[in-house]
């Protein structure tokens, strides 16, 4: 466990060290978001019923884009390869870094999130609900974010590659993220969409270490 | 005899080893080809001379007997590529690696054709070429992690390693084409109540069904040709990489 | 051939492209299979894996 807590503090180290890149992620996202009134007109009442949508596509990018720094740099010092001959298994170390990769690529967007907010004419409680799909859908983003990286990490042009793999199987979160905050179909769905999502987290998060390890194992021999 | 320890062999070592599976399949090739064409005249002639006109869907219904034979596929290919896909992670069986390869395109297209024709077959009796309804929208989110894991085998230059990769992206987007599917037809069903289009609606007369089952048996063969021809010639390309690459080296010394 | 209908144009159609892209594919895969075997035999390939020869 402390080997485990050792990468975990690693990781968000390195992250928090290139605060740049933090920093670049959140205007990534708001400026996303601020860049579609201008494009489908400064219309109140239309920008407030697509305000989900536009949120969730913001972060799910803003993801998208950090995902070569997730295995990327370990690759090319060669840490990666350490990191198979370690004690503590692959697939551990896989989940430190995804955990790392939440709370240093969602995590800020969430913080961030009042601003697309309030740009983009929302009520409070469509914020509040949003706020908590957000916490409940980004860990399943993170997790599948971790399985392209695998993936893509063996090959030397993959940095493209991982978005295109991953958005196909990231529709199910999306789908369940804005329903659980804009419901066609009444309160009670968004609760199902909301129940949907945490348990569509829960499972990815817990399964994709694995995954993401059996990859990085068999991709780099 | 010398083919005596060929046919002692275990049907799975028969299937392993690449020189062997060529020999045991090359035979089945072209009686497969020949059958799949006489299923596929058969086909149509039933679909255009003796099928009748449907009750509802008037003559629109004969587009099913291409439609619904591609939508099948498009599932039964992914079905092929996760089996060999276990294949070749649990048992790093080396068949299973080119298996995977060769379903990869067929599957590409039989899923593009699918939405070909379910395009065409929409316009007409939905009113429109494109409906974001359930079915229409996992097939297309299937044509993607097509595309995805053909662009994953193209991105690498050892087909071993990427045949392991590709193995586990595969199975990642078989457990998760279900849920896809699921959480699409809730999102579908959310947005537009009134559904337009039920498939199992009345049963269908032996006049439709039967250019169906032609059909789709014409089909199912017709990619279990390709495919294994595709197999067939992966097996050669990779031998055409071992001799490529002895040459170069035997040339540099 | 009997009469299709109002939709004539969009059954046509459909059958047309669905057997056009089967003739693409069916042709790119010989192609594929020709071009590499005869790669293999400008290659002087000896063991012949892909033949019926024991």
């Amino acid at each position: 466990m402390s080997a485990f807590a050792a990468m975990l503090k690693r990781e968000l180290r390195l992250s928090l060290r290139g605060g740049g890149e933090m920093l670049t992620l959140v205007l990534f996202f708001v400026i996303v978001g601020a860049v579609v009134p201008f494009a489908v007109g400064p219309d109140k009442a239309l920008l407030s019923r697509i305000a989900p949508g536009v949120i969730w596509i913001a972060a799910f990018l803003a993801m998208l884009l950090g995902l070569e720094k997730l295995f990327g740099p370990d690759r090319d010092d060669g840490t990666l390869a350490l990191y198979r001959l370690a004690d503590l298994p692959l697939a551990a170390i896989v989940a430190a870094k995804v955990i790392a990769h939440w709370l240093t690529a969602a995590l800020p967007l969430i913080l961030a999130s009042p601003a697309l907010a309030l740009l983009l004419a929302m009520d409070a409680e469509t914020f509040w609900r949003t706020l908590l799909s957000l916490l409940l859908g980004t860990p399943a983003l993170a997790g599948f974010g971790a399985i392209g990286a695998a993936l893509t990490v063996a090959t030397r042009r993959g940095g493209l590659l991982a978005p295109i793999l991953i958005a196909p199987l990231s529709v199910p979160v999306l789908i369940f993220g804005v329903g659980a905050i804009s419901p066609s179909g009444g309160a009670d769905q968004a609760q199902v969409a909301a129940l949907l999502l945490a348990a569509l987290s829960l499972t990815v998060a817990t399964l994709s270490p694995f995954a993401a390890a059996l990859a990085i194992d068999w991709g780099e021999d | 005899m010398a083919t005596d320890a060929v046919q002692k062999m275990t049907f799975w070592n028969r299937l392993a080893h690449p020189g062997q599976f060529v020999q045991w399949t090359r035979p089945l090739v072209w009686p497969l080809a020949g059958l799949s064409l006489v299923l596929f005249l058969a086909g149509l002639y039933f679909a255009f001379f003796v099928s009748p006109a449907e009750k509802y869907m008037g003559d629109t219904v004969r587009i099913m007997y291409v439609h619904v034979p591609s939508a099948w596929l498009s599932q039964f290919v992914y079905a092929t590529m996760a089996a060999s896909a276990l294949g070749t992670l649990i048992w790093r069986h080396p068949m299973a690696d080119v298996s995977m390869k060769a379903a990869a395109p067929l599957g590409a297209t039989f899923t593009a054709m699918a939405l070909f024709t379910g395009a065409l077959w929409g316009r007409p009796t939905w009113g429109t070429f494109w409906e974001w309804d359930g079915r229409m929208t996992s097939t297309l989110v299937l044509l993607f992690i097509y595309f995805g894991i053909i662009a994953l085998w193209r991105a690498f230059d050892d087909q071993l390693r990427a045949a392991r990769v590709v193995a586990v992206f595969t199975l990642v987007g078989a457990v998760n084409i279900p849920i896809i599917k699921f959480s699409v037809d809730w999102w579908s069903t959310l947005h537009q109540p009134a559904s337009v289009f039920r498939a199992d609606g009345p049963t269908m007369p032996p006049e439709i069904l039967t250019p169906l089952f032609v059909m789709f048996f014409a089909f199912t063969l017709l990619f279990a040709v390709l495919q294994l021809v595709g197999m067939h010639t992966e097996v050669r390309r990779r031998r055409v990489t071992t001799l490529e690459r002895r040459a170069a080296r035997g040339e540099s010394r | 051939m009997i009469a299709l209908g109002d939709h004539a144009e969009f059954i046509l159609a459909a059958y047309a492209g669905v057997f056009v892209t089967l003739a693409l594919v069916i042709s790119w895969t010989v192609v594929a299979a020709r071009r590499t075997t005869r790669r293999l035999e400008e290659l002087g390939d000896t063991r012949r894996a892909d033949n019926a020869n024991p």
